[in-house]
């Protein structure tokens, strides 16, 4: 790896003032699985690297019925998996925090590593828009929210602007009726990047879906949210031609490119396979809940 | 078939020498020398895959502070052409050593062009970086479709056809071609109810051992060389490295370290000459060279990508009347594909009569193909297994039933005219078709069942090993066999039983170049087998002068001592093995022995494996739900070992079969250099692989062993395309059979 | 070469003091400072597993921690894990992969032992399920997986008998 300066400062004023005075040649560490693997391939030169694991609330969460969830930047996956109020108000957020690399991964890669890394193929960040996730974040202007939704705007590039840094994720108490899925297709069944990821979440009403949300990954420049899908399913009964059409919905909302992990019509066809399997287990978690 | 009781200790499965060592850290791979005054190595490495090598601006590099030594391949020896057999295969030494570092020109990405070494890894990389390599891009060749083209670009302007021995006018990319024939091959297929003929291409794969190449080299102020690294034979990378530097065997001193995988993979030396090279150049300090994972997987290895036909023909009574095969096989950036070996493996099972195997050895801007287990093998019967369960069906067959027709048996001659020994595939596939795999019914949608078999011929070569008698009885065990996966138990294990003492009382290690008599890598499946031999031998001459010595203490005639278990009598009176190593020691010279082999025969191994799958028809995704693996093993002197070579053959051919590929992009750079995206099995993976050994003795050996490391990587490939047919009807004519090309497969179907 | 960074930690149960680089991982340093090379770099970036260490009772890839998080962090490798056990010379999980031969080449091993010492220490009686997900970041390319996951099964029967 190229030389750089390391700092661990132990607040966000800290944290937020030495990446104002590095003026963007300053990289936050949160898990660091994303950004030590691309440093070594030589992606990226920072002066500094600060990691942000020392400052108290990003190492935080809390979990509540009524508040949602406050996932601060910097809490491991592995946390995550292990926490019995997390698994049981949002077992689907466990679909991504249980599959983002192996076991050891999960130790130190956080979910807002994952979000401000910004890969298109991110496993936590279609799950997060399907929760309707927002970020907080903080910087030299204060603090702002915005919908994780908006955050990404291009493969590794993101709303972040020089001195800001991402603070916590909150996902909103979840909804009498909810259920959320997310599924990805890798070759393997672990150690892979998706070929394409796919959120739903269902509120529903006996058979009836008040309210879907659908969010693709792998398939366009950033995690998609797929703003006809969830038209096409609010108020609608389940049925299969329900899951038919949302399905064909996604396969046309994707528009990803030909790499060597897919081609275009291969991740079209999965994105409708997969939104609909995860349609089925939103909706299964949803009779469950 | 012979019985374990026949033996006191083989078929035993006692904890191997280096166990402790090895679950506790403390066991010293290729990276883990630490000397002091060690420098550490660095290697610049072409970007691109074909390219001349205008100019290398090292001064920015040897300014920096930290830098001891930079070296590009103009501080190599300059090599005339000239052919030498390394064990493995022949190859002309100027390429060998091109390889190490690129001459004029880059030949793949990765190729390496210039060396540092500096006082740490950070200083050593970021001197990497300063090194300015001027290129002239050519275009690439990418396989050999593209390599055997007339209009081709070259890859070496020297380079001229070996036509069936005849060198050919012209600059190419085929390095060779060669034929196999027997029989009259029209008259064949005349005779044959049923022709099937396919083609197939295979991707470039890796063997993917863990442990990057790694290795430490002191070039002394005596000007003698020590060399410490991570390979399959010490001896063969002394040769290499005294070929490259040009220098004599006697001046270089190879200490094999433990090795962290190699299948075939770690024959070759890359780094070896180069830290030797740095360490003199840096004022005689040693100097370690580990790769990255990214060099493993664009400079080192690979094995093959590759072009293969089948035709075969049957009657309607399913007797093969015919089979021919041409297989072109990727060289990579210099000659010497295993094509030769591979059309060993292509037709190996079947006796057939009119038979043609046509081999075309072809240059592409890849790296040089080193052996991968079975080398070939894999490509060559994931075509004609797949031939051969297409006949069987077409003639209305069972494919066991079809191959047991067909089977080859000792005495049948393969293409290249030579005699099958005493094989056992007969036993083999018979135990298949009694298998309680084979006799459960596979149920469910998408679900299928596929066999296929496989061969390989194995290896002899020289063995040497040596011992001396410690005062308590105990056996110190010196060998020159590379321990890839307990040989040193195996080993241990024939050396105790022909003394018919415990395995506990005999201390084998590994040693280097200097310290045991000259031993062939470990490859070719011969180490148990080959050295074991030696083992016995040496057993043999340490138990005639213990029997001397017996004699002596006894006051008896030699001829009338008698040994077991540990001791030896005469007329009444006895004498243990233990008092008479302690009176040797206490009275007398010292007792050791050397054992010695070099076999004209050996015995070659046949497997047969049973898979089932499901296929997910919307993702084209396999999964792999049960697989068993026959072969005959020969005697299996420490089964667990034995099971854990088939088992880790499968798996290998499972990720081949499946997942693995090198994928380039259309520059010739390759995209998947890590192990993220060059996907072998993980646990998640694979089912539990059962495992049944055939014990068919090999007559030449004392314990009947024979070789068993490679054959289980031959046939998984063909075997899951016959599965995935039976699941889809689909026929898969490429690997992998990775979902995506499923997936296209099972549209194509749809469509049609 | 840049500014060296003094770190204070607990490297299997010892207090170490060492300097490092702030680009030096703490696999660099734990084998070329510290001289454990039991830890092994089979990848770099995190997909292969044999680095693997146990971070204050996490495991993770010691090849994408950096060297100066280690201040004040407890750090266990394979050379530790036999201490960890008093009532043997190894620790049941070595005793395991010796006796069900779940090693070949071994250079994979000890970054499955301590990988197993973590889900053996969080999931006392796992499947064969847990076992082949909890593992599927170790790649080993020897065995098969067969004989490991057969070992961590029998390490799990042990320990709780």
């Amino acid at each position: 790896m190229h030389a750089f300066d390391y700092a661990a400062p132990k607040t966000l004023d800290e944290a937020v003032s030495l990446l104002t005075q590095q003026n963007g040649q300053a990289r936050v560490l949160s898990g660091g699985t994303d950004l030590l693997a691309q440093l070594k391939e030589g992606k990226g030169a920072p002066a500094l690297v600060v990691d942000i694991k020392h400052i108290p609330n990003l190492m935080a969460y809390a979990c509540d019925a009524r508040q949602g969830l406050t996932l601060g930047a910097g809490v491991p996956c592995h946390s995550i998996n292990g926490d019995s109020s997390i698994r049981q108000l949002y077992p689907a957020l466990l679909d991504s925090s249980s599959l983002i690399g192996g076991t050891q991964i999960q130790g130190r890669a956080t979910i807002g590593g994952n979000l401000c890394n910004s890969s298109p193929a991110a496993d936590s960040t279609p799950n997060l828009i399907v929760h309707e996730a927002v970020a907080h974040v903080t910087g030299p202007a204060g603090d702002r929210t915005i919908p994780v939704a908006e955050f990404c705007t291009g493969p590794g590039s993101n709303v972040l602007k020089s001195g800001e840094l991402l603070v916590s994720v909150h996902l909103p108490a979840p909804a009498a009726g909810f259920g959320a899925a997310y599924l990805r297709f890798i070759p393997r069944n672990e150690m892979d990047i998706a070929v394409v990821g796919a959120g739903v979440s269902v509120v529903l009403s006996g058979n009836r879906i008040q309210k879907g949300i659908v969010s693709l990954g792998a398939v366009a420049p950033v995690p998609l949210l797929v703003e006809e899908a969830g038209a096409a399913l609010a108020g609608q009964d389940i049925s299969d031609a329900l899951f038919a059409r949302i399905g064909q919905i996604a396969e046309e909302a994707a528009r990803p490119i030909s790499d060597m992990r897919g081609t275009i019509p291969q991740r079209k066809h999965l994105a409708g396979v997969l939104t609909r399997r995860a349609l089925q287990k939103a909706i299964d978690r949803a009779r469950a809940a | 078939m012979t019985t374990s009781s026949q033996y006191k200790i083989l078929g035993s499965r006692p904890p191997r020498p280096d166990g402790v060592d090895k679950v506790t850290g403390r066991a010293v791979y290729g990276n883990d020398t630490l000397l002091p005054g060690m420098l550490y190595g660095h290697i610049v490495r072409s970007p691109h895959a074909h390219a001349r090598i205008v100019a290398i601006d090292t001064s920015k590099a040897e300014a920096l502070p930290g830098v001891r030594a930079v070296v590009t391949g103009a501080d190599l020896p300059s090599l005339a052409d000239k052919m030498e057999d390394l064990g493995k295969g022949v190859a002309n030494l100027r390429y060998s050593s091109n390889n190490i570092l690129a001459d004029d020109k880059a030949l793949y990405d990765g190729h390496a062009v210039a060396a540092v070494a500096a006082v740490d890894l950070g200083t050593a990389a970021t001197a990497a970086g300063l090194i300015e390599v001027t290129y002239e891009v050519l275009p690439p060749v990418m396989d050999v479709h593209q390599a055997m083209a007339d209009d081709a670009p070259i890859l070496l302007s020297d380079l001229r056809t070996d036509e069936l021995g005849e060198s050919l006018e012209g600059e190419t990319n085929v390095a060779s071609h060669f034929c196999h024939a027997r029989g009259n091959l029209d008259a064949g297929f005349a005779t044959a109810d049923v022709v099937i003929e396919r083609e197939y291409n295979t991707a470039t794969v890796h063997q993917g051992y863990v442990e990057p190449h790694a290795a430490t080299a002191l070039w002394n102020a005596d000007d003698r060389i020590d060399i410490w690294c991570s390979t399959q034979g010490a001896f063969a990378a002394r040769s290499q490295t005294a070929i490259i530097l040009q220098k004599p065997v006697s001046e270089i001193s190879v200490t094999p370290t433990e090795i962290g995988g190699g299948f075939g993979g770690k024959i070759p030396v890359y780094v070896e000459p180069v830290a030797a090279l740095l360490s003199r150049k840096a004022g005689h300090r040693p100097v370690k060279i580990a790769m990255s994972r990214a060099d493993v997987i664009k400079a080192t290895g690979p094995t093959s990508g590759s072009y293969v036909k089948v035709k075969m023909g049957a009657t309607h009574d399913g007797v093969i009347t015919a089979a021919q095969a041409m297989l072109a096989y990727e060289a990579g950036a210099y000659p010497g594909s295993p094509v030769p070996s591979a059309s060993r493996v292509v037709l190996a099972p079947y006796k057939v009569e009119n038979v043609q195997v046509d081999g075309y050895d072809v240059l592409v801007n890849k790296p040089k193909a080193s052996p991968y287990r079975a080398p070939g093998g894999t490509n060559a019967a994931f075509a004609s297994e797949s031939v051969v369960d297409e006949l069987a069906r077409a003639v209305g067959m069972d494919p066991l039933e079809f191959r047991l027709q067909n089977a080859v048996v000792e005495g049948d001659r393969q293409a290249n005219g030579l005699p099958f020994g005493r094989i056992g595939y007969m036993e083999t596939l018979q135990t298949a078709i009694d298998h309680p795999h084979y006799a459960t019914p596979l149920e469910g949608a998408f679900r299928g069942r596929g066999v296929a078999a496989g061969y390989w011929m194995n290896w002899g070569g020289k063995s040497s090993v040596s011992a001396s008698v410690d005062a308590d009885g105990s056996i110190s065990l010196l060998e020159g066999s590379t321990d890839i996966g307990g040989s040193r138990a195996s080993i241990a294990m024939q050396l105790a039983e022909s003394l018919d003492i415990p395995y506990e009382q005999v201390k084998a290690q590994v040693v280097g170049t200097d310290l045991v008599g000259y031993t062939d890598l470990t490859g070719g499946s011969r180490t148990t087998a080959i050295t074991g031999m030696a083992a016995y031998n040496l057993g043999q001459s340490l138990r005639a002068e213990m029997a001397r010595r017996a004699a002596e203490l006894m006051e008896v005639d030699a001829d009338t001592i008698q040994y077991e278990e540990g001791v030896f009598s005469s007329n009444g009176t006895r004498v243990t093995f233990n008092e008479v190593a302690e009176k040797a020691h206490a009275h007398g010279a010292p007792i050791v022995g050397t054992g010695t082999a070099a076999p004209d025969q050996w015995g070659a191994a046949f497997g047969l494996h049973i898979v089932d799958l499901e296929v997910d028809p919307e993702t084209g995704k396999i999964k792999i739900l049960r697989y068993t693996a026959l072969q005959n093993v020969g005697k299996a002197v420490h089964p667990s070992y034995v099971e854990g070579q088939m088992q880790g053959g499968v798996a290998q051919g499972i990720g081949w079969a499946i997942n693995e590929e090198y994928v380039y992009g259309d520059d010739g750079t390759l995209l998947n250099a890590s192990l993220l995206d060059y996907r072998m099995p993980t646990s998640l993976d694979l089912p539990m692989i059962e495992t049944t050994l055939i014990e068919v003795p090999w007559p030449d050996h004392p314990y009947g062993v024979r070789g068993c490391g490679e054959t289980p990587i031959v046939p998984p490939a063909g075997a899951i395309a016959n599965a995935l047919h039976d699941a889809l009807g689909v026929r898969m004519e490429e690997l992998p059979m990775s979902p995506g090309k499923v997936l296209e497969r099972i549209w194509a179907q749809q469509a049609a | 070469m840049s500014n060296k960074i003094v770190v204070n930690s607990t490297i299997n149960g010892e207090p170490q003091v060492f300097l490092c680089e702030a680009r030096q991982t703490a696999l660099e340093v734990i084998r070329e400072t510290l001289g454990l090379t039991g830890s092994k770099e089979g990848c770099g970036n995190g997909n292969c597993g044999a680095c693997n260490i146990i971070l204050d009772g996490v495991l993770v890839n010691s090849c994408l921690v950096l060297a100066p998080e280690l201040e004040g962090r407890a750090v266990l490798t394979i050379e530790g894990v036999a201490d960890t056990c008093a009532e043997a010379d190894l620790h049941p999980i070595q005793q395991k992969y010796l006796e069900h031969a779940a090693l070949q080449c071994g250079i994979c091993t000890p970054g499955f032992i301590v990988s197993t010492k973590a889900l053996l220490d969080e999931n006392p009686n796992p499947t064969e399920g847990d076992v082949r997900l909890w593992l599927a970041g170790n790649l080993c390319r020897c065995t098969g997986y067969d004989k490991i996951v057969r070992a961590v099964l029998d390490s799990a029967d042990a320990m709780s008998a």
